[in-house]
């Protein structure tokens, strides 16, 4: 796991399309302290955020990233101002724009498309498919 | 006052109910809610990556309505009213977005070039609860004739309708626009730990079982910290929080029940108005016996 210099380019990739910058982030744990949805991850945020600074690649290959819900608790909690959501969106759209899909809306049934509220169902398309 | 309001899809299908209580609350108040003759999809999410800028097209496409609305005499202002957190979260942030980013705001102008008119980025964005708070709780207090008495409400913020900051309604640390309200009803306001966790959102279509650990633990503590109902202002919380009790009681069989409803419904509540206006009869689970009991319906 150790970064190579081609990972500067993912490294800038994910710094220009979150329009953040990851380097101000010294670890301090808040976000993923806060995050509601830790439980259902493989890697805390902030580990994410450090694969990141680090230029590991192997953060596009998290769990985390899928399962965060953009709830944007560690915008509000982040003390070094990193709105860490934008983060894992670039890192969802550096899988995404390779025409990767996590979800099809094939998988639905009709009581599902039925019952289902629609901004459920357009929201997560729009985050979870290329 | 006429003023625009926005109501997306979710209220008009699985959410009728807010769209019909927020209507007849708001007109109670002399607030008339005018639906703009023709709209589209917000996009439901705010386009994250910088570079996304064909999805703040929709969203901005919808203010460009609110404009033409003002133009031809239908609402007072150019200014629109969203009821859905996720509605309100993605038309204010494209209209800041639009307003702030030059370069954002002449790529979009040109991708609407050939459209008959292009968005000049004077609307304001607003949430109900706001357009509520700016027209005096004494106001809304004065229009109270069933005042909800010995009703324990908790106040669920969820997500969007407080962060990002400076996009929420209120303070994202300590909110009370929500507790105003309810106290302006006269409802016994419950605060509770997990007002502002995430119900899950959009997880609900693939992960229905997250959201009901999530929808256990939030219900859970607003029940320990003694509410008897829990008021929202989303109908995709609605959701998770109310029809999803059902996945909660499967994975968590101790689990009771308690009902959930919007702001809008117990204003219509307060303010005596009927079946048609209150529109209880939609909300899973039902709130209508607890009504009952405290005698409000």
């Amino acid at each position: 796991m150790r970064p190579t210099p081609a990972d500067k380019t993912f490294r800038d990739r994910v710094k220009e399309l979150s329009g953040e910058n990851i380097d101000l982030c010294f670890q301090c744990g808040a976000c993923s302290g806060g995050c509601p949805m830790t439980e259902e991850m493989d890697y805390l945020p902030s580990k994410v955020i450090r694969m990141a600074q680090l230029g590991l690649e192997d953060a596009l290959a998290t769990k985390t990233i899928w399962v965060c819900t953009t709830c944007f608790n560690c915008e509000v909690r982040c003390p070094r101002g990193i709105d860490i959501a934008n983060v894992m969106e670039s890192l969802r759209q550096l899988v995404l724009r390779k025409k990767y899909d996590r979800i099809s809306l094939t998988d639905l049934s009709d009581e599902q498309l039925r019952t289902l509220p629609q901004v459920a169902i357009i929201s997560s398309l729009r985050k979870l498919t290329a | 006052m006429k003023v625009a309001y926005y109501p997306g899809c979710t209220l008009k299908t699985t959410a009728k109910e807010f769209d019909l209580s927020a209507r007849a609350a708001s007109a109670a108040l002399g607030i008339d809610l005018i639906e703009p003759p023709r709209w589209n999809c917000c996009g439901t999410v705010h386009a994250l990556a910088k570079d996304d800028v064909m999805h703040h097209l929709a969203p901005l496409r919808n203010l460009l309505r609110v404009e033409e609305m003002k133009d031809q005499g239908l609402v007072d202002e150019k200014r629109v009213v969203a009821l859905c957190a996720m509605c309100y979260n993605t038309l204010k942030r494209s209209n800041q977005a639009f307003n702030t980013d030059s370069d954002k705001a002449g790529k979009v102008k040109e991708s609407m070039n050939n459209e008959a008119a292009v968005y000049s980025g004077g609307v304001e964005v607003e949430h109900l609860l706001e357009t509520l708070r700016t027209h005096g709780w004494d106001k809304v207090s004065a229009r109270v004739n069933k005042p909800l008495k010995g009703l324990k409400v908790a106040p669920y913020y969820g997500c969007l309708l407080l962060r990002p900051r400076g996009i929420g309604v209120d303070s994202a640390d300590n909110p009370k626009v929500f507790e105003d309200l309810l106290k302006s009803l006269g409802a016994e306001v419950v605060d509770f730990g997990y007002k502002q966790k995430c119900c899950g959102s959009y997880h609900t279509v693939y992960m229905p079982e997250v959201v009901a650990d999530l929808g256990n633990r939030i219900l859970t503590q607003a029940q320990a910290a003694g509410a008897e109902m829990v008021a929202t202002a989303c109908p995709l919380c609605e959701f998770n929080l109310g029809d999803r009790q059902a996945e909660v009681l499967k994975k968590y069989p101790r689990f009771g029940s308690i009902p959930i409803v919007y702001f809008t419904q117990l204003m219509a509540v307060a303010f005596g108005l009927g079946e048609e206006e209150t529109a209880l009869g939609m909300n899973k689970p039902d709130p209508r016996p607890l009504l009952r009991e405290k005698g409000l319906i």
